[in-house]
């Protein structure tokens, strides 16, 4: 494959991004591949939850408004497709996805569907498996468990290609492996080659969040400026037999691509930077250099990597009880004194009413609800109340918007603006599962 | 004082218990400075109020950046939080606010 080139575009980096700049990249871009990253680590649990209780598909609620968008152009450029917005029913996706295709006249509606992340059953039968969260074993969550999903590899992901379907539908697969898979499979490298895997890896690390590297989540007005953010452009990245890598975006688009944006991006949910885990290796960042080699237009060197482990990371997602939340907002003179008494009349009325919480918790939006307190902030001239309580008590979790709402006449002067919501506590640990445990496998379908 | 925002840029993103938080260094000037003060003990202080720690600094002289790891964030991160910011993801807004009281100014 001397001389060849992989051009792999970046459609989406979480589940509700926009989907315009992908239709842009697959009309415009000269792309072989456009991989869609939609998967949030709890979004499988919330899908397998909504599945069991018929209140949704079990894949990506925008995967059909996606995949209508990109599928007709992708079709008649001939780039491939692929996503992991199958989520907690993949094989549900790939046949919406094929009946879509079908409905488009577009002539080839197949698309294969990986399967083999639930591992479910597996874990269940391991109760001693330490959670790498807090070193406790499996058991402490296993009777809530609502899902677990092993993070499948590149490996996987490009046999899922070698059956030449237009589209490929995953569930939960390693962020950057849904872009290494492409890569690997397209220039025909070997999955042991880890001088080509790492700097597939550390170009899939970059892509994976979309914009987040052509300046999204960038700009600081006045430092740190970006070009016509509101037609942010998303990324592809040209491959070389060679291992070379340059990351670029369509002309005309907005956003800005340079060493600042890729190496914010580089780092973006690493921990050692010298042993960045996958399914495919271990990646050392450590001497990746990023060099700007034109207009929007950088190029990436120096990644290195080891022999991946001998294990797949598991998300186990389970119920962890529910968050009960209000909010009310103060302004003008001393609003921040009426809205603190405002909290602690709320503490003090549930406490009063028999509710126990295992954390309840009053901010005030606008002075410490991100960062916690801090010295010498000046006084807002208005904020927002918000407690919340967690509990496992149903009841309990609904009486804080109850006693938020209940400060209009019972609490301090001049409240406004009441909210209140009790949501589900889905929460996620994770767990190591050795190799031989977990059996990917594709399966194709075909519209009728 | 100095604060980290005239030195640097930022970005922060969870890791389910704990956050990361990078500092890209503007020039190398930046980066030496920045090697010197923004220590392991100066970040885990900025972070009392929301993490327990340790804090882990990784320097990137290469790409004049470092990545800083801040474990066991109270509320249990992401995955079960009632915070606001459930992602952590505002915190590198508070990275930048860091004072940096050393040798001023340098370079």
């Amino acid at each position: 494959m001397a001389g060849a080139r992989v051009r792999i575009g970046s459609g989406a980096g979480f589940t509700g991004d926009r989907w315009e700049p992908a239709v842009e990249l697959v009309e415009q871009g000269g792309l072989d591949y456009i991989a869609f990253e939609c998967l949030a680590e709890r979004t499988i649990a919330r899908e397998t939850l909504s599945l069991r209780r018929g209140q949704g598909s079990g894949y990506n609620p925008q995967l059909e408004d996606r995949m209508r968008a990109v599928l007709p152009a992708a079709a008649a450029q001939g780039v491939r497709v692929l996503s992991n917005m199958g989520a907690a029913d993949p094989l549900a996706a790939g046949r919406k996805t094929a009946e879509i295709a079908a409905e488009l006249g577009l002539a080839d509606r197949r698309c294969a569907v990986l399967l083999g992340d639930d591992v479910q059953d597996a874990v269940a039968a391991r109760p001693g498996l330490p959670l790498m969260e807090t070193g406790a074993p499996l058991e402490s969550i296993l009777p809530r468990m609502a899902a677990a999903n092993a993070y499948l590899g590149a490996d996987a992901v490009a046999s899922a290609l070698e059956t030449g379907a237009p589209v490929v539908v995953t569930g939960r697969v390693a962020d950057p492996s849904l872009f290494v898979g492409p890569i690997v499979h397209a220039l025909g490298w070997s999955f042991d080659d880890y001088a080509r895997l790492a700097q597939a890896t550390a170009t899939g690390h970059l892509l994976e969040c979309a914009g987040q590297v052509t300046g999204g989540y960038f700009a600081d007005p006045g430092v740190k400026d970006v070009a016509d953010l509101a037609r942010l452009g998303f990324p592809f990245a040209d491959v070389t037999d060679a291992g070379e890598v340059t990351i670029g975006k369509c002309a005309g688009s907005g956003g800005r691509i340079d060493a600042a944006t890729c190496t914010e991006q580089l780092l973006y949910e690493v921990g050692d930077p010298a042993a960045y885990v996958t399914p495919d290796c271990v990646l050392d960042m450590t001497d990746i250099a990023f060099g700007e080699t034109g207009p929007d237009r950088v190029a990436v060197s120096g990644a290195r990597a080891q022999a991946r482990t001998d294990t797949y990371k598991v998300s186990v997602g389970y119920f962890d009880g529910y968050l009960g939340e209000g909010q009310l907002s103060y302004g003008g003179p001393n609003a921040v004194a009426r809205a603190r008494l405002a909290g602690e009349i709320v503490a003090e009325r549930l406490r009063l009413r028999g509710f126990a919480y295992d954390a309840l918790d009053a901010s005030l939006i606008g002075l410490d609800s991100l960062h916690g307190p801090g010295v010498g902030r000046p006084e807002p001239y208005e904020v927002r109340l918000r407690v919340t309580g967690r509990t496992q008590d149903r009841k309990a979790a609904e009486a804080v918007g109850f006693e938020v709402a209940a400060l209009y006449t019972n609490g301090p002067a001049g409240g406004a603006g009441d909210a209140a919501s009790v949501r589900e506590i889905l929460a996620v640990q994770s767990v190591l599962l050795p190799r031989d445990l977990v059996h990917p496998r594709v399966e194709v379908v075909d519209a009728c | 004082m100095m604060t980290v925002r005239d030195l640097a840029h930022a970005r922060a993103g969870d890791k389910g218990h704990s956050v990361n938080v990078s500092v890209v260094a503007h020039d190398e000037a930046g980066y030496e400075r920045l090697l010197r003060e923004l220590t392991e003990a100066r970040v885990a202080a900025a972070f009392a109020a929301l993490a327990d720690g340790p804090v882990r600094r990784f320097p990137l002289p290469g790409l004049g950046a470092f990545n800083f790891v801040i474990e066991r964030v109270r509320g249990g991160g992401v995955t079960a939080t009632g915070a606001l910011d459930i992602h952590g993801k505002s915190l590198s807004s508070l990275m930048l606010t860091i004072p940096l009281p050393g040798n001023e100014p340098e370079g």
